[in-house]
């Protein structure tokens, strides 16, 4: 049995939390283990690594030296936020000793010690590298065909780690909606913003970025977009109905996570992959099963 | 060999600052002074100068020196010259040792204490080899007279042409069916824009009737033996299927051919236009010669087919039997002028190549501006309509981290060239995306601001992408392009008809394999690596090959000529001397010690190893060893000995080391 160590995050446990019951059924029907790595706190978020470097560094290091006292396993951490903050945590301790020592020193007062030998992945890749299309083909009872679905990326995990390939033209996505029995569109924005944090903080950007990428799906008759990332998923969700109002165009498509899918596809029902939790309810009903 | 009590001199280099900036030389001089058999230890500012060989020479004849060490910089670079001093003051070169503290010292720390022990530690192993040392006599051998040419681009030729000029038996090696590279796809040539076959096809017939070069066409050279002077070479002639003595290039075959029309992609358009089985490459190919692609010709690849062909040819030149040839050949030197392959644009999807219509890349532009080429000159759009808009879009794979970090050179100059001819056939408005315009040239300045007043648009800023998803309805159906204006300081989106990614240079795919076929070295980019960047710059680590062209790094057709030029008279000066002077660092046996096992005269690549079967003992051939040393290694009983490398030698330079 393939066994992993989870790093939910704020996320998956609050906005998110379709994302981590969808993640959780879908590795569950599997045959993965995932265990929530214990007392987990804040990934250091990539907002409080611009204010306070030292500062976030040390949170996500607290993370991976819990994770690393247990036995080697790699941790997932299905929110792209933590994942690119984890992972740059353990760039920048690599690269840079002062800082290291500094980290060493405050993980040391709570007898914690990060070693650095923990991996950090993102579930999309952990299912098509790991697992792989073969063994994923084999649980696909309920294909979704007819189905026209955009792969949506978002940024993090594909820049600058590189999570799931290329940077520019990632495949993976697309190859598992064509394994869910979907279609994937031709989708030129998978990898631009979705708006980020600015459509809290600047509106008129970060409105005007999901607009873009909600237009083009609905101009490429897009049945549904499927996201990698909670903040992805929100702000295309979300703000669907306010751009409907402010620009009189309509851009109202169901937003789902890419592990929705999946476990849609091998037959898991409405309400275990959380699509009756998502926040704009009309999803439920447009996506078909 | 008279065995006399070694006297020895010590000279310690200060190169300028190079050395003295980090080592304490005064302090190595002091500590040479302390060794035994060391009569006189000195340091100087450039010991390479007049004065500080002439300080050496002074001292060989009033101290009595027998012995010389100079520690400076590499063996490569001065080793020569030292052994000259020493043998013009009367001693024999080989008593002579050099010690490295500059590329392995100086250069390589900035802690001052710890370069000047390593000086110390590297001269006192010097002091400890050269006092065991004995007089060798340099060994002369005749050089074959014919040169070998890799490659028939404008380097190859050039230098093929300069050499026959002088009298010089070339042998001119093409691996295309035709010679002329990639200056023969160009349609003009900057800065003067004068035509590109106008100057080079002179040059291609002149190289096609000259007596003094022998030309082999679509041929390729698989092994290459021996060393300066004597290359023994191998090239195996690939089967064109149609008699290159017959053919008189009539093209009545390509007429006859049962395909009426052309259907696969030629090579020499980049597979932008279209040819039959049996094709010439391009109108003014040398030799003006046909061949048959035996993947695309029915009678070769089903052995079924009407043959009209055949029926066509009235010089029975074509031949389905025709087998690859190889051809042996003996030279005294080689000039590699191999080329480049330009960088290949799928790997920066972002700019669609291959994906997205109408990208294409800077030399299929070329062909598309070429009257021989597949829009016979006027760049279509892949419709076949006119482009009303053109981006040219600099550093693809260039100056980038991700890909190559070089700057490729010729760019900058050949988008403004293809600027100027797009804008002259089409009338279309042209933009140039770029980085920094390098026009670093005679007339190339010159260039950059007619085109600039010619209306040619710029926008500096690397561009981001290129995308077909429109924001806005004047983008629908067009290319466009993301990019930072760093001028104006915000993000521009141009939409073009069609693109043309101006694409770096790389080595050939193959010049890995070329590189150890002919022992040179390359830089980490992969270019074949000069002797010294600027005193041999056509010269290599291996002697008597030597480089030219694109293949050493980009650069343009004046670079290119120049280059070929340089590379021709070096390797004209070594046929013309005749000889060369081998190191005679020859294996020799000490018959006391040799059991007879003879794995060495099996191991010997040069048969230079014969067995004695009365005395049981196996003996070096002393004019057939070349010193590659693998009898030494292999001796189980430690009967063999390489001079000058003797293990004495090399022990007691490991003691002073340790």
């Amino acid at each position: 049995m393939k066994e992993y160590l989870y790093y939910p995050g704020c996320s998956l446990k609050g906005v998110g939390s379709p994302y981590e019951q969808s993640l959780l059924s879908t590795f569950g029907k599997l045959g993965i283990k995932l265990t929530e790595i214990a007392d987990w706190n804040c990934c250091g978020a990539t907002a409080y690594l611009s204010v306070d470097a030292n500062m976030a560094i040390v949170l996500a290091a607290r993370n991976l030296a819990i994770a690393e006292r247990s036995d080697g396993h790699d941790i997932v951490a299905p929110c792209s936020g933590c994942f690119l903050s984890l992972t740059k945590a353990k760039e920048m301790l690599e690269k840079y000793p002062e800082l290291r020592a500094k980290v060493t020193e405050a993980l040391g007062r709570a007898n914690l010690k990060y070693l650095g030998h923990s991996k950090v992945r993102h579930p999309l890749e952990v299912l098509m590298t790991d697992i792989g299309t073969k063994e994923l083909k084999k649980l696909i009872t309920r294909p979704l065909k007819n189905l026209r679905v955009v792969p949506y990326y978002g940024c993090a995990i594909l820049r600058p780690y590189q999570a799931v390939g290329d940077p520019h033209a990632p495949k993976v996505l697309e190859e598992m909606i064509g394994l869910a029995g979907a279609t994937p569109v031709d989708y030129p924005y998978k990898g631009r913003c979705c708006g980020g944090m600015l459509t809290s903080g600047v509106q008129t950007v970060g409105l005007r970025l999901a607009e873009i990428l909600l237009e083009a799906a609905k101009s490429a008759q897009a049945d549904v977009i499927v996201t990698t990332c909670p903040l992805c998923n929100y702000n295309l969700e979300c703000y669907q109905e306010k751009l409907r109002k402010s620009t009189g165009k309509d851009l109202g498509v169901p937003v789902i996570y890419f592990t929705q899918m999946l476990g849609l596809a091998m037959g898991l029902s409405r309400e275990e992959v959380g699509l009756d939790r998502m926040l704009r309810t009309p999803a439920v009903a447009e996506v078909t099963a | 060999m008279t065995v006399e009590k070694p006297r020895i001199g010590v000279y310690i280099c200060d190169c300028g600052l190079n050395i003295l900036g980090v080592v304490d030389v005064p302090a190595v001089v002091r500590y040479a002074a302390t060794f035994d058999n060391v009569v006189a230890a000195k340091e100087y500012k450039y010991m390479c100068s007049d004065p500080g060989q002439d300080l050496i020479k002074k001292d060989i004849k009033e101290l009595k020196l027998n012995r010389v060490v100079v520690a400076s910089c590499t063996p490569t670079l001065h080793e020569r010259t030292f052994r000259t001093t020493v043998s013009t003051a009367g001693l024999n070169p080989f008593l002579f040792h050099m010690v490295n503290i500059r590329e392995a010292v100086s250069w390589v720390t900035v802690d001052k204490k710890r370069a000047t022990e390593k000086a110390k530690i590297l001269v006192k192993a010097g002091v400890m080899r050269v006092t065991l040392q004995e007089p060798l006599e340099p060994k002369t051998e005749p050089v074959a007279p014919g040169i070998l040419v890799i490659g028939g681009g404008i380097a190859g030729i050039h230098a093929s042409l300069a050499l026959a000029n002088a009298g010089t038996k070339v042998h001119l090696v093409e691996r295309e069916p035709s010679i002329g590279g990639n200056m023969a796809r160009f349609d003009k040539t900057f800065p003067t824009l004068d035509c590109s076959s106008c100057i080079l096809t002179p040059k291609m017939t002149t190289l096609k009737v000259h007596p003094n070069i022998n030309l082999y066409s679509y041929s390729e050279v698989v092994g290459v033996e021996g060393y300066v002077g004597n290359f023994d070479v191998t090239i195996e002639r690939k089967p064109r299927y149609v008699n290159e003595e017959l053919c008189i290039g009539c093209l009545k075959c390509i007429e006859a051919c049962v395909f009426k029309d052309a259907r696969f992609p030629n090579d020499f358009d980049l597979g932008l236009a279209k040819r039959k089985p049996i094709y010439i490459p391009f109108p003014q190919a040398v030799p003006t010669k046909v061949l048959i692609d035996p993947d695309d010709c029915l009678f070769l690849k089903l052995g079924k087919c009407k043959q009209t062909c055949v029926d066509a040819c009235e010089k029975d030149a074509i031949d389905f039997e025709q087998k690859p040839e190889r051809v042996n050949l003996k030279v005294g030197s080689i000039i590699v002028a191999t080329g480049f392959k330009t960088f290949d644009p799928t790997r920066k999807p972002q700019y669609g190549y291959g994906v997205l219509p109408n990208v294409f890349t800077a030399l299929e532009a070329e062909r598309l501006l070429s009257p021989t080429g597949p829009t016979e000159g006027i760049p279509l759009l892949k419709d076949g309509t006119m482009p009303k808009t053109i981006g040219i879009i600099h550093c693809i794979g260039s100056r980038d981290e991700n890909t190559n970090v070089y700057c490729s050179k010729v760019c900058c100059m050949y988008s403004l060239k293809l600027a100027h001819l797009v804008k002259e056939r089409t009338g279309a408005e042209v933009y140039n995306f770029y980085i920094d315009m390098r026009t670093t040239g005679k007339g190339y300045e010159e260039f950059y601001k007619k085109l600039l007043e010619e209306g040619v648009r710029f926008v500096r800023g690397r561009v981001a992408e290129l995308t077909t998803a429109p924001l806005s309805p004047g983008e629908k159906g067009k290319l466009i392009v993301r990019v930072e204006d760093t001028l104006a300081g915000y993000v521009r989106r141009i939409p073009v008809d069609m693109a043309i990614l101006s694409v770096g240079l790389e080595p050939q795919n193959d010049a890995q394999e070329l590189r150890r076929m002919l022992n040179l070295s390359c830089g980490k980019e992969g270019f074949l690596m000069e002797l010294h960047p600027k005193l041999a710059p056509v010269s290599t680590a291996t002697d008597g090959i030597y480089i030219a062209g694109a293949c050493q790094g980009p650069k343009d057709i004046p670079d290119t000529v120049a280059q070929a030029g340089a590379a021709a008279s070096e390797a004209l000066a070594l046929v013309h001397r005749g000889m060369v002077e081998i190191e005679p660092y020859v294996a020799v046996t000490n018959e006391d010690l040799c059991s007879g096992c003879q794995i060495c005269v099996g191991l010997c690549p040069y048969f230079a190893i014969e067995y004695d079967a009365e005395k049981k003992v196996s003996r070096v051939k002393d004019v057939m060893c070349k010193g590659c040393g693998v009898c030494v290694a292999a001796c189980p009983s430690g009967a063999i000995d390489q001079k000058h490398f003797r293990d004495a030698f090399v022990l007691a330079e490991v003691a002073g080391v340790i």
